[in-house]
């Protein structure tokens, strides 16, 4: 099945209660199935058909702090029209979990995939992870209400798909049962919510005196995932044989260079190490798959013998040193004392392709500016960009 | 003749939702109403409110005075929120057990008129059972007066002043009622809380209804109409009595106007009594003046019409 339909399959057996849910492109025909599976009787939910991202999120968020286990799926414009929402979900502790088609974001207008839209609200309080396939997106799915629920954590949970390369790629997925699903996820208990048997007060108004503590809580909550995390994917590895950790890492033991990507791209570049590694390059690779909160000790036990990193970037961001994920990556090695060169691209805006033969190119490029103990190349470079 | 139609105050519930003690100015009117609502409404409640003066006057963290559950989530999404919360009910008292609740959801007039009538219209139009309560005071108070889809032509607001080239609003208020009464919900009316027998009753009927409601209840404003406090029911009463604010309901699509006004007052006197208006009776302004009598008496000869076919 496409990893929109093994997105909504997980949801069906998480037996979600609400989803309220705008379509866009390329996340549709994840609402659309799921539409199909509440329509069908095959889940018991209400399904809000709603006129609006804006509206998905706030519906949500409201369903959310009736104690009900909720669901919604956007892309691009979608989630920018959700952004003031976002904060609400954190910051109100809604387990809410999102599956984001990534697509760029307007003008042009463009349906394809980057990561700008993510990126865009990477500060909202979201614990963002990124599936590099459909399989992946799948199981996360369950991880992501296990950790959105818990009572230490009580965040939304983004699941990352590159539009279309993911979202629509179809694939053979392991499924777990409807049992196996209920046994590692049982129905939502929530201590706190909206009942007339003992009333609560939700979103207050907080001035100087409050507010800053108030939003630290959400600080304190993300710093519990990286743990959290680690031992729900356990549990579930135990019942799958399948585990993703933060990171997904490849070759990186021996490796003097090492590329950083997020999302699809991961898969390409890995087939691109496995070329190199047979021509004797010694190059690695770090695939970003938690990456709020970003996984900085993951990536340290990775990184500390590498002699440059190349960190890939389907966002920009105009006017910033780096673009998103190197900015993360520089201050993971600055706050280890750790003086690495990181050559970091944007590629890939739009949905402009990239191949396993241009990861090649990018690693050469940097493994010969290593031979030739000539500097790496500081600031934003533009992979592919025409002249 | 709605079934246990409220006579007496006493048929009332006490002030059990609320807690004294909030931040609201004195005679506000949109306390007034919300608390006459509360007292009507059937338990068990939960209350919504969009980003108003009466979220920011009830709710100073770590205070409340809700003693109901209560959410505020943003400015524009009042009736989202109910949507969210009447269909989260729905499903675990289905699965679950979860005891199903009314819903109320408060927003004022830039929330309902203005920034949130989109999130309004799909609440409505998706049938979600919840009564939306627009408590109107004519303009963005809670921002400091500035003039909304609601306010009054000629009215002055900070951004619509009473300018030596431009007297006040240069548009007529926008008819609200009639962009619900489009949804053909099964209950839409209007109230003041000068009449609070026909306001209480009217969140009784709506209560009736399994889908979505609206009442538009008038909330005169100390500080944006300026007016003394003590006179918020004076003035909210004159607007009845005037026929400017006109109290009717549209029952599944049938108009009835609910309090007739047989011997109007002249607008003047409503005028008159607020500083926002009492220009319009200076020689100058009499343009502005008739064109918005000729507004408040069109809609009154068409809720006459519209009354009668369905009488």
């Amino acid at each position: 099945m496409s990893t929109s339909e093994a997105i909504a399959y997980a949801v069906k057996q998480a037996n979600v209660d609400v989803i309220a849910a705008y379509p866009i492109t390329p996340q549709t025909i994840i609402v659309e199935r799921l539409s199909e599976y509440v329509h069908n009787g095959e889940l018991d939910a209400e399904y809000i058909a709603v006129e609006s991202e804006h509206s998905a999120m706030s519906a949500c968020v409201a369903a959310s702090l009736t104690g009900a286990r909720v669901f919604t799926s956007t892309a691009s414009q979608g989630l920018a029209l959700m952004h003031e929402v976002l904060y609400l979900a954190s910051s109100l502790r809604c387990p809410i979990v999102m599956a984001i088609a990534n697509r760029a974001l307007s003008a042009p207008i463009n349906i394809h995939c980057d990561h700008s839209d993510m990126m865009g609200s990477r500060d909202a309080g979201w614990v963002q992870i990124f599936a590099e396939n459909g399989q992946q997106a799948y199981d996360r799915i369950f991880q992501a209400f296990k950790l959105a629920e818990d009572e230490d954590i009580l965040l939304p949970v983004g699941v990352n798909i590159d539009g279309f390369f993911l979202s629509h790629a179809v694939e053979g997925i392991a499924t777990i049962s409807d049992s196996e699903a209920a046994t590692f996820l049982p129905p939502r208990k929530a201590k706190y919510y909206l009942d007339y048997s003992m009333p609560m007060t939700f979103g207050a108004f907080a001035l100087p005196d409050w507010y800053f503590e108030i939003k630290h809580q959400v600080v304190e909550a993300m710093d519990r995932v990286p743990k959290k995390l680690a031992e729900i994917e356990e549990t579930y590895y135990k019942m799958t044989g399948r585990k993703y950790d933060h990171v997904g890492v490849y070759k990186t033991e021996d490796a003097e260079v090492c590329l950083v990507c997020a999302g699809s791209s991961a898969a390409t570049a890995k087939f691109a190490i496995t070329r190199l590694r047979e021509k004797g390059i010694k190059a690695g690779l770090l695939s970003i798959r938690l990456f709020r909160p970003f996984p900085v000790e993951s990536i340290l036990l990775h990184v500390k013998d590498v002699k440059a990193l190349i960190v890939m970037d389907r966002a920009m961001s105009p006017g910033a040193p780096s673009a998103p994920i190197a900015q993360d990556i520089k201050a993971t090695l600055y706050d280890a004392g750790l003086n690495i060169p990181v050559a970091n691209f944007v590629y890939g805006l739009g949905g402009r392709d990239i191949s396993a033969a241009e990861f090649e190119s990018i690693i050469m490029k940097i493994v010969e500016s290593l031979k030739a103990g000539r500097p790496i190349e500081k600031g934003v470079m533009y992979w592919g960009l025409r002249a | 003749m709605l079934v246990g139609e409220i006579k007496t105050i006493k048929e009332l519930y006490g002030l059990d939702l609320i807690a004294p003690g909030h931040r609201a100015c004195a005679g506000c009117g949109a306390l007034i109403a919300v608390r006459q609502i509360l007292m009507a409404s059937k338990r068990p409640l939960i209350v919504v409110s969009a980003t108003s003066c009466l979220e920011v006057t009830s709710t100073p963290y770590p205070q409340t005075m809700w003693k109901t559950p209560w959410v505020h989530l943003l400015f524009e999404n009042a009736a989202t929120a109910a949507s969210g919360i009447e269909a989260a009910l729905k499903v675990l008292s289905r699965k679950y057990n979860r005891q199903e609740h009314y819903i109320i959801a408060f927003g004022g007039d830039g929330g309902t008129f203005d920034i949130g009538i989109q999130a309004l219209s799909g609440a409505l139009e998706r049938g979600h059972r919840f009564i939306y309560v627009c408590y109107d005071n004519e303009a963005y108070m809670n921002t400091g007066i500035q003039r909304s889809g609601a306010t009054p032509l000629g009215a002055a607001t900070t951004t619509s002043p009473v300018g030596t080239k431009i007297v006040g609003k240069t548009q007529q208020k926008k008819d609200l009622m009639e962009i619900v009464v489009a949804h053909r919900i099964p209950y839409a009316a209007t109230a003041s809380p000068s009449h609070w027998k026909d306001l209480v009753n009217k969140v009784r009927k709506a209560q009736s209804y399994d889908g979505p409601s609206f009442i538009h209840v008038i909330a005169p404003c100390t500080r944006g109409w300026y007016f003394d406090t003590s006179e918020t029911i004076k003035v909210a009463r004159l607007a009845v009595e005037t026929r400017y604010w006109p109290l009717y309901e549209v029952e599944n699509g049938r108009y009835r106007i609910t309090h007739p006004v047989p011997n109007p007052k002249p607008l003047e006197e409503f005028l008159k009594v607020q500083r926002r208006l009492s220009h319009l009776l200076l020689p100058e302004n009499a343009e502005i003046l008739e064109s918005l009598k000729a507004y408040v008496n069109e809609r009154w000869e068409r809720l006459q019409k519209l009354s009668a076919c369905f009488a």
